[in-house]
């Protein structure tokens, strides 16, 4: 068990900088994603966890011991890569194998631990097979038991479901976790899929320009977002953002709801909605539009669950509420999160 | 109506072309011959032809004089492998080119691994590397031959000048054991730059991940390069010894220039055997049958090298 604390970490190339001043602890055990779109320095800022690549400014700390100097291998880290990385000319045994010999580990243990590692993605039989003799996901499989063959402090996973085709990735998702929460060891995951992050992640920390913008459960970052960004990043379709005097108004879609739909018994806030479009899609109905009154002209976007049976035309204006408890504020300036303003 | 006439009618005047009759390179039937029949034409004139013409010259009594091509069966070569002098030159080929090779692999393996890391003033060695390939070679072994020189060699001058030897120096070229030496020593210097570009072609080609999870596999530097990195540029490495061994078995220049495959006949190989007979020599038949003695070897070479390199393809 271990854990990992970057402090005040930064990486410049050249004038470009990559990961500005991350500090983030994670917990014994934990399950951390971090999230963020492309180029935001998540996975930077894993590679250099890794060793990979060397902080410009910053301390790494992996189990109470700063490793800024260690070389990758003296880490106890095990990390699995989008591509899976495996060694194309060994066979799936040897390439589960390398990390133990790699280790001295006696040689007579190895084949045990081989097997050991194999049979709990259920990969003995692929032993003897070469890497491009499997399929996708059992490529996948073979590169996460070569991560854990050797049972690391950490494991650092860099999109590793990104290259599996959508069906098979709900369920390595499902597995993933399942086997994470089993052998109980910090793993730190990056990713810039938000469906990804919410449903493997223990916490999330959400990454953009460099900077962690917040950090926290998948609960508190869909429901207490600390800024327009994280708003507007996580969920889909995004939280609704409309500007009022000198802050932003942000709720979500699926809050955003016919009047009379309200299960709650708090306040309600109505808005005239004017709906131009209506998208079915089976389990929902988007409905895209403009806001009136105050708020005129402002595109919003209701998410109707299909019990809501309420008919909705197109060119038609509503009346939509949202419950007041549901509103979040942001400043205009700083695009952070503000306490409550009476509208 | 056919479907063209329907298409072109649904898109109207827009898209029509004013018609021309068809030429040649519309047709895929006379395009294709067309672009690969230069190619077809040089290798036969100029690989194909002098080839079969040295297989029959092999088998017969010509010379340089003209005159006779009578057909003398296999005797040119049973007449000539019996004789020290052929012998010689055999023996000398393998060990020029088996030596060579070795030492080419091992220095280009190494360069090619400097190479591939990031430091400042690469791109000024590569190009310092890259010259002795790039530089006509005659020019460059003139260049080596004043560096032999018996009298103004600047490799006994830097040898005195350091203390380690005294007097006169070595006689690089007049001493059989040194003569090979340094005709090996030229050849490596010439082809290295080739391997090199080679071995860096499939060392670039391995994916930064493997390297990053090997790395993180806890192998160190050895570890890493004879269980990883040499594996996966072993199907390229074959090419590239390939391509040494058939340049080496079949190439005179730098011998030529040198040595002239003395003294005594220690550096002399096969090829210039070949030429000292076939064509200094006057006897185009037992020329032709000296450096014919080695094709069959080389075919067999080549056949191999390409199905390793074929089966251990990894990716």
């Amino acid at each position: 068990m271990a854990t990992v604390e970057t402090r005040g970490v930064k990486k410049y190339y050249g004038d470009v900088v990559a990961v500005d001043g991350v500090d983030l602890v994670t917990r014994d055990g934990e399950f951390l994603v971090l999230l963020g779109p492309s180029g935001c320095g998540k996975t930077t800022l894993l590679r250099m966890i890794a060793g990979f690549e060397t902080p410009s400014a910053g301390e790494l700390v992996i189990a109470g011991e700063v490793v800024n100097d260690l070389p990758p291998r003296a880490r106890k880290i095990a990390m699995v890569f989008q591509s899976y990385a495996l060694y194309p000319h060994m066979t799936v045994f040897k390439n589960i194998a390398f990390p133990l010999k790699a280790q001295r580990v006696a040689k007579a243990a190895i084949p045990q631990k081989v097997e050991w590692a194999a049979s709990l993605f259920g990969i003995g039989h692929l032993l003897h097979r070469k890497p491009r003799e499997l399929s996708g996901g059992e490529r996948q499989r073979v590169a996460l038991a070569r991560a854990l063959v050797r049972e690391p402090a950490v494991f650092l996973l860099d999109e590793p479901l990104s290259n599996l085709d959508a069906q098979l990735r709900a369920s390595a998702r499902d597995e993933l976790q399942q086997f994470q929460r089993r052998i109980g060891t910090t793993t730190i995951y990056v990713t810039h899929d938000q469906v990804e992050a919410m449903g493997l992640g223990d916490r999330i920390a959400v990454m953009k320009a460099g900077t962690v913008r917040q950090i926290g459960t998948p609960q508190e970052i869909y429901h207490e977002p600390a800024d327009t960004f994280v708003a507007r990043f996580v969920g889909s379709p995004p939280m609704n953002l409309v500007q009022h005097q000198n802050y932003a108004l942000g709720f979500r879609p699926e809050q955003f709801l016919p009047k009379g739909s309200q299960n709650g018994i708090g306040n309600v806030i109505t808005f005239p909605f004017r709906v131009t479009r209506v998208e079915y899609l089976g389990a929902d109905r988007l409905l895209y539009g403009t806001l009136g009154g105050a708020f005129s002209d402002q595109k919003v976007i209701a998410r109707l669950p299909s019990t809501v049976t309420v008919d909705i035309k197109p060119e038609t204006t509503y009346d939509f509420t949202v419950e007041d408890k549901e509103l979040k504020f942001f400043d205009k300036s700083t695009d952070l999160r503000i306490s409550a303003r009476p509208l | 109506m056919d479907l063209r006439t329907q298409t072109a009618t649904a898109t109207g005047d827009l898209t029509r072309t004013p018609r021309r009759p068809m030429s040649i390179i519309d047709s895929e039937r006379w395009l294709g011959p067309l672009l690969i029949g230069p190619a077809v034409l040089y290798i036969v004139l100029l690989v194909g032809l002098p080839f079969f013409m040295a297989l029959y010259y092999s088998v017969s009594n010509t010379t340089t004089g003209g005159g006779t091509l009578g057909f003398v069966g296999l005797r040119n070569f049973t007449g000539v492998v019996g004789t020290p002098r052929f012998q010689t030159a055999l023996k000398n080929t393998l060990i020029f080119a088996l030596l060579s090779q070795v030492v080419i692999l091992v220095l280009s393996n190494a360069l090619a691994l400097a190479l591939q890391r990031d430091f400042r003033g690469k791109r000024l060695i590569r190009f310092f590397i890259l010259l002795p390939w790039v530089a006509p070679i005659s020019i460059g072994t003139i260049a080596w031959l004043w560096i032999f020189d018996s009298t103004y060699s600047v490799l006994n001058w830097t040898l005195r000048m350091a203390g380690l030897i005294q007097g006169q120096g070595f006689m690089w070229l007049g001493v059989p054991h040194l003569a090979m030496g340094s005709v090996i020593a030229v050849h490596v210097w010439r082809q290295l730059p080739l391997a090199t570009v080679i071995l860096l072609g499939g060392l670039s080609s391995i994916p930064q991940d493997i390297h990053d999870a090997a790395a993180v596999d806890g192998a160190g530097f050895w570890r890493h390069y004879f269980q990883i990195t040499l594996p996966l540029i072993l199907p390229i490495s074959l090419v590239a010894l390939l391509f040494g061994l058939i340049f080496t078995f079949t190439d005179m220049v730098i011998i030529y220039n040198l040595t002239r495959g003395g003294p005594y006949d220690s550096t002399q190989v096969l090829a210039s055997l070949a030429f000292y007979t076939g064509i200094a020599g006057g006897d185009l038949a037992e020329g032709a049958a000296i450096a014919l003695f080695l094709f069959p070897l080389l075919l067999a070479v080549a056949w191999g090298f390409l199905r390793i390199a074929h089966q251990t393809e990894v990716t």
